[in-house]
């Protein structure tokens, strides 16, 4: 078997398009997904038009300003700073910008007065979205309002802080600052409790302002220890339904080492099937394999292509993880590729044996083998559940979507590729009698 | 070597019924017939790459020669010969033996060859492990007279028991010790080579 391995390389060695396209198509790939999860996505521009300038507001002694939240937006887009809404909406309507946001000149008074309860109605900042390109247009919408969401929520757990500090003040009593008047001393209902009970005590039993006096005793616990209670609920107004997230099924295996586990899987699917199918079609092409298995049994000629194969495509494979390594941290797991590689190039075989012909072998390689991995990527929640079953059913029967779980660190799914293997590999066998 | 009762099918038709013959040591044996009567399928069965329905052989160890020369295009000619030569196990000296018989270009691929050298290529791995009985499957196909006629001189040298097919009636006329006739997979006949074997030829065919 040596020797067919030895020939079989020389034969590679001088087919040198092919081994360029082999070695280099892997790498590429690598590069451009390096590229892509390192670069990150890029930032929405967005025209911003604060109205409101520099202006601030006070909340509970406490003075902020709306740069704060605008801040915490910029991280998420590109600002195009204009000086009026006009310029804003002008930025969308020529593409410059994919959206505006306007705040308005009296956001920061409107805030003011809703927190101070003088009434009035509450700013409203103003978007404007290019529809051109809806994708991007969906893009930027939710990002625009996942950023003031934070901020409305940041604002509000803002109020509910101070409304929990005046409910101390009201029960424990202290100090408050109000604007032109100062500190004020607040007694609290503690405090009050305590000032009436002793006055109580030194009243005789008879006196006539005992029962009114033990009712405001009265009146200001019950009202301390029920106050006590609001500060839970007021947390709760923030955030009324709390959300707990669990995993059941799948793996938490983030997205970029995902995309790398797809990305490697494809290209040591694409590079094992090509080269097992042509590699065993080649002998028939040559018209050599009638000459061959006269010497060496059929078997022993089909393990070798397999392992040929599987070997040369996992090498590859492992060069285009080596690459993407300079690109991000990944976790390599040799003995996935490896019993991947296998059950890929099992398959090889059988369609190497089914075509019988090089062309037509590397053909059927290619149609099968990428609707069958975009078939295997499909999410179950994106089709009806009858449906996903037999994609399942059918992804099962092909060494993709088993390669990728064994990746994620599954061993039931490495059992299922050395299955697989052998059962191509059978099948490869049985349409070697026709060969 | 004896040959006795073959018979071969594949799917409904029967290729080879029964066919049953034998050759002396050293004998020059071909077999012709009209295309389709059989004679690869039987020469593939002799050199064991098809496994016979029914019958029973015995042979000494055979080279083989294909009808289609069987190298490998990307290998040079001494990497084709080396890699048979290891493969059959043949013995030390067997490919600068055969390359000097044949007088091949050792350095050039097999694939650049003239259709001539293609086959002397073909037939040099069949030389490979010095057999004691070649099996010759229309041995001077692609080959111009000039070189047929240097063909059947190297095969005349020979030692070997040689078994050849042909639909060159006069090539067996000339080369052939005995003339076996295959005709719808059946052995029709045995004729005696010479200058009348066209017409034994057409009579036996017709009289089929």
């Amino acid at each position: 078997m040596r020797w067919l391995l030895i020939k079989d390389l020389r034969i590679l060695r001088r087919s040198p398009l092919l081994v360029a396209l082999l070695v280099l198509y892997p790498v590429v790939v690598a590069v451009l997904i390096g590229a892509a999860l390192t670069g990150g996505p890029e930032k929405p521009r967005v025209a911003f038009a604060n109205l409101a300038g520099d202006a601030e507001f006070s909340l509970g002694g406490e003075t902020l300003s709306p740069q704060a939240y605008t801040d915490r937006l910029f991280e998420a887009i590109d600002p195009i700073r204009v000086s009026t809404r006009a310029e804003a909406i002008a930025k969308v309507r020529d593409g410059e910008a994919l959206a505006a946001l306007v705040v308005p000149a009296d956001a920061a008074d409107r805030l003011q007065g809703l927190l101070s309860l003088a009434g009035g109605d509450p700013p409203t900042v103003e978007v404007f979205y290019n529809a051109e390109d809806p994708v991007k247009r969906r893009y930027v919408e939710s990002t625009i309002r996942s950023r003031l969401a934070d901020a409305n929520a940041a604002l509000s757990d803002a109020v509910l802080a101070q409304s929990a500090r005046y409910i101390d003040l009201v029960i424990e009593g202290g100090e408050l600052s109000f604007p032109l008047v100062g500190e004020v001393k607040i007694l609290g209902l503690r405090n009050a409790r305590t000032l009436i009970d002793t006055s109580l005590r030194g009243l005789p039993q008879d006196a006539p302002q005992r029962p009114a006096l033990e009712q405001v005793s009265r009146f200001a616990r019950v009202a301390a220890d029920n106050l006590d209670l609001s500060r839970p609920i007021l947390n709760s107004i923030g955030q009324p339904v709390r959300v707990e997230q669990t995993v059941v099924r799948g793996s938490r295996t983030p997205l970029d080492q995902f995309a790398i586990g797809v990305a490697a899987t494809l290209s040591l699917m694409l590079v094992t099937v090509l080269l097992a199918a042509g590699l065993l079609a080649l002998e028939r092409d040559e018209g050599v394999f009638a000459r061959l298995t006269r010497i060496v049994s059929p078997t022993k000629l089909l393990a070798g292509k397999i392992a040929l194969a599987a070997a040369a495509a996992l090498a590859v494979t492992l060069l285009q993880l080596g690459v993407l390594r300079l690109f991000v941290a990944l976790d390599v797991a040799p003995l996935a590729l490896a019993a991947g590689a296998l059950a890929f190039a099992a398959l090889g075989t059988a369609l190497g044996a089914l075509a019988r012909e090089v062309r037509v072998a590397s053909l059927l390689a290619i149609l099968l083998a990428l609707p069958l991995a975009f078939l295997a990527l499909v999410p179950s929640g994106a089709v009806s559940a009858g449906l996903y079953d037999v994609l399942n059913a059918v992804s099962g029967a092909f060494p993709f979507k088993p390669t990728l779980r064994a990746l994620d660190g599954s061993e039931l799914a490495l059992a299922h590729l050395l299955a697989l293997a052998a059962a191509y590999g059978a099948l490869a066998r049985l349409a070697l009698r026709r060969f | 070597m004896n040959v006795a009762g073959i018979a071969k099918r594949f799917g409904d038709k029967q290729v080879l019924p029964d066919v049953s013959f034998s050759a002396r040591t050293g004998e020059r044996l071909a077999i012709i017939g009209p295309n389709g009567a059989g004679k690869t399928t039987l020469l593939q069965i002799l050199a064991g790459s098809l496994s016979p329905d029914a019958g029973e052989l015995q042979l000494p160890p055979a080279g083989w020669v294909p009808q289609r020369a069987a190298v490998y295009s990307k290998l040079t000619v001494s990497e084709n010969l080396r890699l048979f030569a290891r493969l059959e196990k043949a013995p030390d000296g067997a490919v600068e033996r055969v390359l000097a018989m044949t007088e091949l270009p050792p350095g050039d691929e097999a694939g650049k060859l003239s259709g001539g050298n293609r086959q002397r290529l073909n037939i040099a791995i069949g030389l490979l492990g010095d057999p004691p009985l070649l099996l010759l499957d229309e041995p001077s196909t692609a080959l111009d007279p000039a070189q047929r006629e240097r063909l059947w001189a190297f095969i005349g040298a020979l030692e070997a028991t040689v078994l050849f097919t042909t639909h060159d009636i006069g090539e067996a006329a000339r080369h052939a010790d005995r003339v076996l006739v295959l005709d719808g997979g059946a052995l029709v006949g045995e004729l005696p080579p010479g200058p009348d074997l066209e017409t034994a030829f057409l009579d036996l065919c017709a009289g089929s």
